[in-house]
């Protein structure tokens, strides 16, 4: 490999030819600061559009300060990161971005994790010279079923405009007006519900202010909790237990689910559940069509659509109902976990205490901000009934626990409550891509095949690469299983499917990069990787530790069968746990 | 934003096809492909822009980006006599500030919109070339020089 060797800050280095000035001083333990900038270096995404002017630095030769995150190193270079006229010119830089920036720190839902105040306390900024000349931007508040976009507070990063296009390809964002007014937003500056977004968050996951955060729900759930008259359910995903504790200063990647079920039942939740009880459901639901499927398309049925694709994420249904109407019919009609749950606990689970639903509230805990859409669709809902009542996020539910006063650090691991709290390893690896048609795997082989599974691993199912593909022996029949996490490369899939090019008998599909545990609704990752990666160990960790770990031997599964559901795909099991799509173009225009 | 709202009939749609087929439907040419359609119709009002958002697969919030970004493009429709003052540096210093405040006055509309009747339309411009002449505006074709604000009238009684 070729490469180059330049000095920084009077210390000599040698990187790889095409390396910035930003990486090569990093190796050096020098941090210049950034703001636009982003690298979420194991997920391939970087955002450097060089338009902030925060990571400038002097190089000898050049006329201009040069902006180190898209400036490359050049044999000879020298750099100097901290001269007086760069530390000057970033402060005054820093100046400008805070001048039309509302002041309003303390109430902001951004406080104590916005990357702008850091930067403004990092540069040491204590006035804004000119401000009482300055204008400031006015753009209108916009309120999403799960975003909030305020766009005063937007300092132009870009950065997710680079996520809905580049890696979510949904391209509801782009960035509009210039100079002054510039902002980024939907067409013709519409809401973003009358956009093709999905939901997704990724936006809001990306943004490093307060322009973009998620609609509050901590309110309505506090209100319901103080409601005598209601019974109030808590569910929580997988890939919740496995952030939650960053919230509270813990490494990434430690496992809380003990202290997050003592804490919920601390928060005054009647009963505490696990949404990975409704994924092992899932499985025996989304796992049933897909042998039936398989089955007939191997028998030469034209009617059985193969591959089959997972429909557990709703950013991803969003998504082909936008973009693919006319593919409606491939993906499982099996709904996802978050609503088959609450469809079970506001029949089955209120029958057996032997109340009205309309006396219960399904409160969810999601990674995910698209969760929080897909509880208000009609479609899941009785008599205007919803069967989940409100989604919060990980992030809603660490600053619900801090506001009660629970010292989350030193509560005492409690477990769920029985029996919709009851699940097994299959149901936890929902939470990190590929680990939908793991589980997914580890049912079908054994009913298909009528053998036991000796290794219930599929690690060549694991990692995070974008598209990821494995063969599976099925005892004979080969089982091609497609995975992509990210829109973007869940199109790639998706178009091969639409022009009968794909190979594949299954595909999961996560919307979020990295699966749910790097969803939008999760602790801030302010772009750093390993964060993603170290919550995928911490979810197949807690799948070794469980003593079940396919979801057809979950005994309470077996039991809601027995008692309530008949067997998977029976008609009972079509009206609670199945639905069906919509060409949601057509939706949004008659909604306009 | 888009207050005016057009239905487009079939011919418009498949004009902006051509458009777009002319360009092979690449992407990357979507600044001429607006060229073309406004100087079609006038203007690039949204449901065009949806147009060409299917054909050149580009999503419709990327094209309004552009369209908003370039002062050139617009969305507003274009007065059947589009009236330019030329703000260039010769001019202004000739007073053609006062010039465009009468035809706002006289016009009642701001920059960059149009009259109810759809008869003027008023833009502002850089330099045109004809700094001898300054203040220089233009109606349509025709070139007025050495405009003063009490010619405003006059002039615009040319087009009733």
């Amino acid at each position: 490999m070729e490469t180059v060797k330049l000095t920084i800050d009077n210390k000599e280095i040698e990187v790889p030819r095409g390396t910035t000035i930003l990486k090569a001083a990093k190796e050096l333990g020098i941090e210049i600061p950034t703001l636009c900038y982003m690298d979420l270096h194991d997920l391939n995404i970087e955002n450097k559009p060089g338009g902030c002017r925060i990571c400038v630095a002097e190089v000898q030769g050049r006329r201009n300060l040069a902006p180190t995150c898209s400036t490359k190193c050049e044999p000879g270079m020298v750099v100097k990161t901290h001269t007086a006229r760069v530390l000057n010119a970033r402060r005054t830089v820093m100046e400008f971005i805070l001048s039309d920036h509302p002041k309003d720190c303390l109430i902001c839902p951004k406080s104590g994790t916005c990357e702008l105040q850091d930067m403004a306390h990092r540069l040491g900024i204590r006035e804004i010279p000119g401000q009482e000349f300055a204008e400031m931007s006015t753009y209108r508040q916009d309120t999403s079923p799960s975003i909030i976009r305020e766009l005063n507070k937007c300092i132009m990063c870009r950065r997710c405009e680079m996520m809905c296009n580049d890696v979510q390809t949904v391209g509801a964002l782009s960035a509009f007006n210039r100079g002054f007014t510039a902002a980024v937003g939907p067409a013709f500056e519409q809401n973003l519900e009358y956009s093709s977004c999905t939901y997704c968050g990724q936006c809001v996951a990306v943004c490093p202010t307060g322009a973009l955060t998620e609609v509050n729900h901590v309110p309505q759930v506090l209100k319901a909790l103080n409601d005598p008259t209601k019974t109030v359910v808590v569910q929580t995903a997988p890939a919740v237990r496995a952030a939650l504790g960053e919230e509270f200063g813990m490494e990434p990647g430690t496992l809380v689910t003990g202290k997050m079920t003592a804490a919920l039942r601390a928060l005054g939740f009647d009963y505490v559940f696990d949404t990975d009880f409704a994924a092992d459901l899932t499985i025996m639901e989304e796992g049933t069509e897909l042998l039936d499927r398989l089955s007939r398309h191997l028998k030469g049925d034209k009617s059985a659509r193969i591959p089959i694709l997972t429909s557990c994420c709703p950013g991803w249904v969003n998504f082909f109902e936008y973009y693919y109407p006319d593919m409606k019919d491939v993906p499982s009609t099996a709904k996802s976990p978050q609503q088959m749950f609450g469809a079970v606990a506001k029949s089955y689970f209120a029958e057996k205490i032997g109340i009205n639903r309309k006396d219960m509230v399904v409160v969810s805990i999601m990674p995910c901000l698209a969760k929080k859409y897909e509880c208000q669709r009609d479609e899941f809902s009785v008599d205007g009934n919803p069967d989940v009542d409100y989604s919060i996020s990980t992030r809603e539910l660490a600053a619900f626990i801090r506001q009660a006063n629970i010292d989350i650090r030193n509560l005492h691991d409690e477990d769920f409550d029985s029996p919709l709290g009851e699940s097994t390893g299959a149901g936890v690896i929902f939470g990190a891509t590929g680990g939908v048609i793991e589980a997914a795997c580890r049912t079908a082989y054994e009913i298909f095949t009528g053998k036991k599974l000796d290794r219930l691993d599929f690690t060549e199912l694991r990692g995070m690469e974008g598209v990821r593909s494995a063969t599976l022996d099925f005892n004979g029949t080969p089982i091609k299983i497609g995975i992509a996490h990210g829109l973007g490369n869940a199109r790639k899939l998706l178009d091969d499917v639409k022009h009968g090019r794909s190979e594949f008998t299954a595909i999961e599909v996560m919307a979020c990069p990295g699966g749910c545990i790097g969803g939008g609704g999760q602790p801030l990752h302010h772009g750093d990787s390993e964060i993603i990666k170290a919550r995928a160990a911490a979810i197949y960790t807690e799948d070794r530790k469980k003593p079940l770990r396919k979801s057809h031997e979950n005994p309470f599964i077996i039991k809601l069968y027995e008692e309530y559901l008949g067997k998977p795909g029976s008609e009972k099991s079509h009206h609670l746990l199945h639905t069906h799509y919509f060409d949601r173009k057509d939706k949004i225009l008659v909604k306009k | 934003m888009s207050s005016i709202k057009i239905e487009l009939r079939k011919e418009d749609v498949d004009f902006i096809k051509e458009t777009c087929s002319k360009f092979n439907n690449d992407s990357q040419e979507l600044i001429n492909v607006l060229h073309g359609c406004q100087e079609h119709f006038g203007y690039l009002p949204a449901e065009v822009q949806e147009v060409i958002s299917e054909y050149l697969n580009v999503p419709v919030a990327k094209i309004y980006g552009v369209v908003t970004f370039y002062s050139f493009f617009t969305m507003i429709p274009k007065g059947k006599h589009p009236i330019s003052i030329c703000m260039g540096t010769a001019c202004y210093v000739r007073g053609a500030e006062k010039v465009l405040e009468e035809f706002k006055k006289e016009l009642g509309i701001k920059v960059g919109e149009s009259t109810k009747d759809n008869k003027f339309s008023l833009s502002s411009l850089r330099c045109v070339g004809a700094c001898g002449l300054a203040p220089v505006v233009l109606v349509g074709d025709k070139t007025y020089g050495r405009v003063a604000p009490d010619d405003v009238k006059g002039i615009l009684k040319e087009y009733e």
